[in-house]
């Protein structure tokens, strides 16, 4: 099935692996994407034309088109990407490490920890947004190295991994209850539309910071690329062709989780973007290994469309972006317990 | 395997029991004395039987005596459903919470109250049931079932929950006037238990727990492997149904009863068989005793430490459950069952 891949060799010893269908697949991720950007973009309570959107995009829009698209429109989407790509690839990442499909973010912990740091600056000191997305990095962080410490014991365990993380996250769930039961319902019901994932209202102040942390970052976990694969087939088989395992894994993980603090920051701990992305990514480029790359862009899509569907799939009625992918990632992990039991892999 | 666990004979295992019964007396009276006013014993025991209507007799017969007699139910409840569930997949991290079934039943609950308009317990009970029992079979058969690894089937149950949660999230969402009443209930607490709550969940939990005590000795013989149960005469399949019933009532009528609360019956099956050995009769009889004291427990301080606001319940044995749970991961071996 999968065409042979072929190197593209550079100058002195590096190379690059090309798979025909995984560059397909990827063209064809950008392509929808792109589509996708634009077709949002011009939905909303002013609908734009998407040729219109193009030509605002490039400068030579009417002034109303131009502030509604660069002022309005142009910075949720823009977080939309980033937050998609970058959940992509966290989840990727998560999933290659803890060599389980369901070892995602949202399975882990690291988003209730986000959810806890962000409700406690709602809940307790009433901060604007700056400061709850403050609060979500912090607490995301404070988590991830938590998580870590209690999952470690000579290395790291996949299985371990996930374990700690389920036990974590129930105790930091206590924390997210006891928040919503303390506030007056004012602020819990703010702290719920953030503890779904919410894209509505976004700015650029939300799109500069997750924009340079996916910039540092990506190319990051991207160099990784080759150990990661070596450490799906095992930690010794990794050890004997010269990856540094335990750093490499400490490394990519604390990528992951700032990925992952990054995007819950900008937009909520939205679910199921992290599991599914990585999933679906691989089956349509049927290459083994963790498609880091595609797995960003298959998040992206995910959310644009999501996203799309929020605004426009329930009447006049706007969901939070993250109940749509709640629903949809719900319907999609049960299919992935079935098929994934039959195939033995989780 | 009985007998190849910790030598405690049958003797100082009785004793034991004894022990747990005065240890469930106790926290039962703590539980009536203590909370947002603490009384001395003398005005409980008032209260308790010679009612005249003085202000601390109410507080005690209408809010102590409902409150701590549900925690003693659902106590049980939780502990026995998790003792059964531990033995039926074999995983010594199976767990109401843990395997998605209190969330199986709190999504029920949710969509009976924003959808259908479901307001009173009774109602409640019904579709909790529906829920436990459509979760924990999903589960169970998603995990899958005799080959499940103690990851596997974790793995499956909290997926579900993920599922789950976010479900009621949003349902929160649309539905603000719900959500003041479920922010509340999703919690887990005691706090609003009365008499009425206390009547209607009271048989179930009883049948429930009845039939989790009958399943000692099938429970036992399918420990010993499949194989062998059969040889025993162990009828699997309806040994199995029988477990899935028992975990459905004790879980279903818990939950509906004060919302999901973890962790029970995590961790006191698993502290009771380091005393008891592996037999699951002692083990059953033990969580029926101590789950509650560990829940009144939990209860009692989670109305002392935020007096004269109260920690609800459900928070506290997460709390205190999750480093457990942690602890038990990171063992060598995990508890073999």
């Amino acid at each position: 099935m999968n065409a042979k891949p072929r190197a593209l060799r550079g100058p002195g010893r590096t190379s690059l692996r090309i798979e025909p269908r995984a560059l397909a697949a990827g063209l064809l991720l950008t392509a929808v994407m792109l589509a996708m950007a634009v077709l949002l973009v011009g939905t909303g309570d002013f609908p734009i034309a998407p040729w219109d959107v193009v030509r605002t995009l490039l400068g030579n829009g009417t002034p109303a088109d131009e502030f509604i698209v660069n002022e309005l429109r142009l910075p949720r989407v823009l977080v939309a990407v980033l937050v998609g790509a970058a959940l992509g690839m966290a989840g990727a990442v998560f999933q290659s490490v803890s060599r389980n499909p369901l070892g995602s973010p949202d399975v882990l912990g690291f988003g209730h920890g986000a959810a806890v740091g962000a409700l406690a600056v709602i809940v307790l000191f009433k901060g604007d947004a700056g400061e709850v997305a403050a609060g979500a990095l912090a607490g995301g962080l404070l988590t991830g190295t938590a998580i870590y410490l209690l999952a470690y014991k000579r290395g790291i365990n996949g299985y371990r991994l996930v374990l700690v993380g389920i036990g974590a996250s129930a105790m930091l769930i206590a924390g997210i209850q006891y928040l919503l039961t303390k506030s007056q319902l004012v602020d819990a019901a703010r702290a719920m539309i953030w503890l779904t994932g919410s894209l509505s209202g976004r700015d650029w102040g939300q799109v500069w910071p997750l924009a340079v942390t996916c910039a540092l970052v990506f190319p990051l976990v991207l160099g990784q690329g080759r150990a990661l694969r070596m450490m799906e087939m095992g930690d010794d088989a990794a050890a004997a062709v010269g990856v540094q395992v335990e750093r490499t894994r400490v490394l990519l993980m604390a990528a992951a989780i700032l990925l992952t603090t990054a995007a819950a920051a900008a937009a909520g701990p939205i679910s199921f973007v992290a599991l599914a992305a990585p999933q679906l990514a691989r089956r349509l480029t049927r290459s083994p290994g963790s498609n880091l790359v595609s797995g960003a862009l298959m998040g992206a899509v995910l959310l644009l469309v999501s996203d799309w569907a929020s605004q426009r799939a329930f009447g006049s009625d706007q969901l939070p972006v993250g109940v749509v992918t709640g629903l949809v990632g719900g319907v999609y992990l049960l299919w992935l317990l079935v098929t994934e039991r039959k195939a033995g892999r989780i | 395997m009985p007998g190849a666990g910790p030598r405690v004979r049958t003797g100082a295992r009785a004793v034991g029991l004894l022990a747990a019964c005065a240890a469930l007396v106790l926290i039962a009276m703590a539980s009536l004395a203590m909370g947002a006013k603490a009384m001395p014993i003398e005005e409980v025991w008032h209260g308790l039987f010679h009612y005249t209507g003085t202000p601390s007799d109410v507080v005690v017969h209408d809010l102590r005596i409902p409150r701590t007699l549900l925690g003693l139910m659902v106590g049980t409840g939780l502990g026995l459903s998790g003792a059964v569930m531990q033995a039926l997949t074999r995983n010594p991290l199976a767990e109401p919470g843990i395997l998605g079934v209190n969330a199986g039943a709190a999504a029920a609950v949710v969509s009976a109250i924003s959808f259908l308009g479901a307001t009173s317990l009774n109602e409640f009970v019904w579709y909790a049931f529906a829920g436990a029992a459509v979760v924990s079979v999903v589960v169970y058969v998603l995990g899958g079932s005799r080959s499940a690894t103690p990851v596997r089937l974790a793995l499956a149950g909290t997926a579900a929950s993920a599922a789950l949660v976010g479900y009621i999230n949003a349902v929160q969402i649309m539905d603000n006037t719900a959500m003041d009443k479920l922010r509340f209930w999703t919690v887990g607490s005691l706090a609003s238990a009365t008499m009425e709550t206390v009547r209607q969940v009271a048989p179930f939990l009883l049948a429930g727990a009845l039939l989790a005590l009958a399943l000692g000795r099938p429970l036992n013989a399918m420990a010993m492997g499949d194989d062998t149960a059969r040889a025993l005469g162990t009828h699997l399949t309806r040994t199995r149904i029988a477990a899935m019933i028992a975990i459905t009532l004790l879980c279903g009528a818990a939950t509906a009863a004060c919302g999901p609360i973890v962790f029970i019956g995590l961790m006191v099956p698993h502290l009771v068989r380091a005393f008891t050995g592996p037999d699951m009769r002692w083990v059953l009889a033990y969580s029926a005793v101590l789950s509650p004291v560990l829940l009144l427990g939990a209860d009692v301080i989670g109305r002392i430490v935020t007096r004269p606001a109260e920690l609800q319940v459900g928070i506290v044995t997460a709390l205190l459950g999750g480093p457990v749970f942690i602890y038990l991961v990171r063992r060598k071996r995990m508890a073999q069952l």
